[in-house]
């Protein structure tokens, strides 16, 4: 029922602009998969070359051996759900979600079934009389994604299907999109410029920037071991370091060192950017020697702004963070403290100068 | 790489193209060309010359012009103020209103000459009342005078249903700002409203001005001498009938040419000043009590009812025993018997060729607004572009022009029902075409791609899904089509043939003919007409509001 989904050097150009400047990348059969990227890097452009509503100017795309280049949208069995939810407003909610059988062969009792079944699952079934104005946001997406997958499409394909929502109405529904995906065994590709709701919904998740894929694989791959600078900075936040590798340890411009962290290829001399998460950093006797800048209580953690001396911290990025846990006891720091902090070599990763390459030893694997 | 068959909505669009280069650009360029020819066919400016160098010619465009200032700057005077005072004060009976300010708006102007004609004309009512009664002359209604009154009375609404739907949205917050600022009154309403609906106002007042400077039927009848641009083309076009009309292009090129300066300049500045306004809050209306009400209630409808003495006098003159050209004692249904006997046939053909012409300005109407709002490309750009056109053209000069161009072999349409239909579908179009796609912009293009991606074919998600959504927009532009379309007189003056007489070229000849009973029954059926057709709308659409 389900396929996989095999892009092969796929292009795509706007008049002269190419978006897509040749892209491959395979979705496993019954995966969730989602492409993940700042707004306006092609996410929803490739989506809609998957479902064919845009036109691809190269390359091939497959729906297991199948080509699909010349198979218009409505004969690839996809099912889409939209950011705007796209509902029918002058059908009922269960007019909604029979549509697609209008352009089946399915018997009506089969279709009742069906329609029925997909309504418990979602949990829609007390609305399926109403029309589509009386209902919120998020009943109308739930509604959205039984009508796309009450058709038992071969693919499920969905552009930033809570982008519209609020926060807590957000959460519900990604854990049900998860479980319904997960139920039903469908290959989903989902489009989101959220990295927190990626990490939580995917089985795997392709990065992308500027329409190239900058890494992929499982949240925890992508997060721990990010393929290079974009990644690292994207996905959670990260403090850029510059330092340059000594035998068997870096230093930085004002003269304090670290140990060479665990798993970084380096050579003697050789100008490295490392980065360093907020969470990866404890106060200690020696280290890195920072100024508070500022503090902010979030809850969970007491995050501070840090500022240090002149060509420690590469130019150009959002100030660096440390991110103390909050436990009621802990020894809270004033602004204009002075700390020394040591980053846990385990965690923290090194890149080239540039940002383009991970350092590490089998650290960020490419599409 | 993928090849790509060309869709329908490719084909199409090259087809309305055709379509619009074969009926309306080819033979428009025509007419210019024809302008710059002399009577050999060579090329030349004599026509101009000749325009400008003669008082009697040149006049008719300064009669024109000075009718187009006035009128504009009294219905500017009248709708703003009415719409004013509808929108902040509560007034009773506002649903009643609207509806009898948008009667005064749909009936043709040339039934309110007719009707001042017979109030207020040489041997009008009033004036022999005053003479007979008072020993008072009081001036007759004809000439520039007479113009002006009638056009006013008939134009107006225009700018009353633009500023008052402007007004609806504008933010009453925007007020509030200003009083809590210690700006109050007259000052508030200079300093804020005023700068707020002036973009509004003023595609309300080109539309007016073009209104009045293209109405054929107002001076042709009530004029008496006071010659304007639609009146002379006409003339010029009658008395050159067989020669190569080469004169009358000329005028033609030359309002056109006015008229799309007009229409530039006003675009020009409503884009550049054009406000986005949108408010959820409506602003309230205050109650206004005691004299100060009774005054504005007086006001208002006092207004409102002057405007539809035309239609009042009109109705009420039909049920009078009329002999043709005399009006004797006593009330009877002459009129009409006589009406049905010889001219039964207008009705006849108002109602089959408007329908017709409906029919094919709603199917174009919808695949343009399509096309234009979804399909975007150089070809649906032209499209949507020259759908404008008739905007700028008056009624009469298409009329010539598709005359010229289609009288000749292979067509030979003079007189034929075809060229009716199709000037009237050309000049009634943007009203279907424009409302088809305000609404069009309002549904979101993933529901067409939520319906093929659930397996229905694109070409019947657009008929199931969008068209269906379309519709009410499309419907209240029909109407207003529709409406303009059985009123039409302008262009279908100089197209008509015995056969293909519709129901206001009828009354028109009737008129001209002094058969004043006749006329008044004609324009009473007509007016039936187009009143059933506006009630029907809102009926069918639930609000009293049509969308201009
Ligand atoms: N129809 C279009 N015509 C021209 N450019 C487009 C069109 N659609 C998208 N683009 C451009 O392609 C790029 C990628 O857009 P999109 O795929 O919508 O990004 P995302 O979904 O990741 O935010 C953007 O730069 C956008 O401006
Ligand atoms: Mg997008």
């Amino acid at each position: 029922m389900s396929v996989s989904i095999t892009m092969n050097n796929l292009v795509k150009r706007y008049g002269g602009q190419t978006v897509i400047p040749g892209l491959s990348l395979t979705i496993r059969n019954e995966e969730f998969f989602t492409l993940l990227g700042p707004s306006g890097c092609g996410k929803t452009t490739l989506l809609r070359m998957i479902a064919g509503f845009n036109g691809v100017d190269g390359g091939e795309l497959y729906f297991d051996e199948r080509p699909m280049m010349n198979i218009p949208a409505h004969r690839r069995n996809i099912g889409m759900v939209f950011q705007n939810y796209a509902i029918f407003p002058n059908m009922s909610v269960r007019k909604n979600v029979e549509y697609g059988f209008r352009a089946r062969k399915v018997s009506k009792e089969e279709v009742r079934r069906r329609v029925d079944e997909i309504l418990d699952v979602v949990r829609i079934r007390e609305y399926q009389d109403r029309m589509p104005a009386q209902l919120s946001g998020g009943q109308l997406q739930r509604v959205a994604l039984a009508r796309a997958i009450v058709i038992h499409p071969s693919v499920l394909l969905m552009d930033e299907p809570l982008s519209n929502l609020d926060a807590k109405l957000r959460l519900d529904l990604r854990g049900a999109i998860r479980d319904v995906q997960k139920q039903v065994g469908i290959t989903t590709c989902y489009v989101t410029h959220d990295q927190e709701e990626a990490l939580a919904i995917s089985d795997r998740i392709a990065v992308m920037n500027q329409g190239v894929i900058q890494q992929v694989g499982t949240p925890m791959e992508i997060y721990a071991r990010p393929a290079n600078g974009f990644v690292a900075t994207f996905i959670g936040r990260s403090g850029l370091f510059r330092a340059t590798a000594r035998e068997d340890c870096l230093e930085f411009a004002d003269g304090s060192r670290i140990p060479r962290p665990v798993g970084a290829a380096v050579a003697p001399g050789q100008q490295v950017a490392l980065s360093i998460r907020p969470e990866e950093l404890s106060p200690a006797a020696s280290g890195l020697r920072a100024v508070v800048r500022s503090r902010t209580f979030l809850g969970k953690s007491l995050n501070y702004v840090l500022e240090f001396a002149d060509g420690v911290a590469l130019p150009g990025y959002p100030p660096i963070e440390y991110a103390q846990d909050f436990t009621g006891s802990c020894r809270m720091y004033e602004p204009g403290e002075v700390l020394f902090l040591q980053p846990d070599l385990g965690r923290v990763n090194v890149f080239t100068e540039d940002l383009s390459r991970s350092l590490m030893e089998g650290g960020g694997s490419h599409g | 790489m993928v090849k790509r068959r060309p869709d329908v909505w490719q084909i199409l669009s090259l087809v309305i193209l055709a379509a619009f280069c074969l009926f309306l650009l080819w033979p428009l360029l025509c007419l210019f060309l024809s302008g710059f020819q002399g009577e050999e066919g060579q090329w030349t400016l004599e026509n101009f010359v000749k325009f400008f160098s003669k008082r009697y010619y040149y006049q008719a465009l300064w009669n024109s012009l000075s009718v187009a200032v006035c009128v504009t700057a009294l219905t500017l005077l009248i709708g703003i103020p009415l719409a004013y005072c509808t929108t902040f004060f509560r007034v009773r009976g506002r649903g009643v209103l609207d509806l009898l300010i948008i009667i005064a708006m749909m009936s043709p102007p040339f039934i309110g000459a007719y009707s001042w004609i017979l109030l207020c004309g040489r041997s009008g009512w009033v004036t022999t009342f005053f003479a007979e009664h008072l020993g008072i002359d009081i001036p007759t209604v004809y000439g520039f005078r007479g113009i002006v009154l009638v056009l006013t009375l008939k134009l107006y609404p225009f700018i009353y249903i633009y500023v008052s739907g402007a007004l609806k949205r504008m933010d009453p917050s925007l007020m509030e700002a200003a009083e809590s600022l210690g700006i109050h009154g007259i000052r508030k309403i200079t300093s804020n409203v005023l700068p707020l609906i002036a973009p509004t106002a003023l595609s309300a007042a080109l539309l007016v001005f073009m209104n009045a400077l293209a109405d054929f039927g107002t001076p042709q009848l009530i004029g008496e001498g006071y010659v304007t641009m639609p009146t002379l083309i006409y003339t010029e076009f009658v008395n050159e009938m067989g020669g190569n009309a080469s004169f009358a292009a000329a005028l033609a090129a030359l309002m056109v040419a006015i008229t799309a300066v007009l229409f530039l300049l006003q675009k020009f500045y409503v884009d550049r000043r054009g406000y986005n306004m949108n408010s959820m809050r409506a602003p309230a209306a205050q109650p206004v009590a005691g004299w100060r009400g009774s005054v504005l209630h007086i006001l208002l409808y006092g207004v409102v009812l002057f405007s539809l003495i035309p239609q009042v006098t009109v109705i009420y003159t039909s049920f009078l025993n009329a002999n043709r050209m005399v009006f004797l004692k006593g009330y009877s249904l002459n009129s009409y018997v006589l009406a049905f006997q010889t001219l039964g046939g207008a009705i006849w053909n108002t109602v089959r060729m408007g329908s017709a012409a409906i029919f094919i300005i709603v199917i174009l109407g919808v695949a343009i607004a399509y096309l234009s709002v979804r399909r975007r490309n150089i070809i649906t750009g032209i499209i949507d572009t020259a759908s404008m056109f008739p905007y700028i053209i008056p009624g009469s000069v298409l009329g010539i022009t598709l005359l010229l161009t289609f009288n000749k072999r292979p067509w030979l349409w003079g007189g034929t029902a075809i060229i009716m239909v199709l000037s009237l579908v050309i000049r009634r179009l943007p009203y279907t075409l424009r409302s088809s796609s305000a609404i069009l912009h309002q549904i979101p293009a993933s529901l067409e791609e939520a319906s093929v991606s659930l397996g229905v074919s694109p070409l019947k998600s657009f008929f199931r899904i969008t068209t269906v959504l379309m519709l009410p927009g499309v419907f209240s532009g029909a109407i207003l089509s529709w409406v303009t379309v059985i009123n039409e007189l302008s262009s279908s003056v100089i197209l008509y043939s015995t056969k293909t007489r519709t129901l206001s070229v009828a009354v028109y000849s009737e008129v001209v003919r002094g058969s004043y009973g006749t006329a008044a029954a004609l324009s009473t059926i007509l007016t039936v007409l187009t009143l059933v057709s506006l009630l029907i709308a809102f009926r069918v659409s639930g609000n009293d509001e049509l969308h201009l």
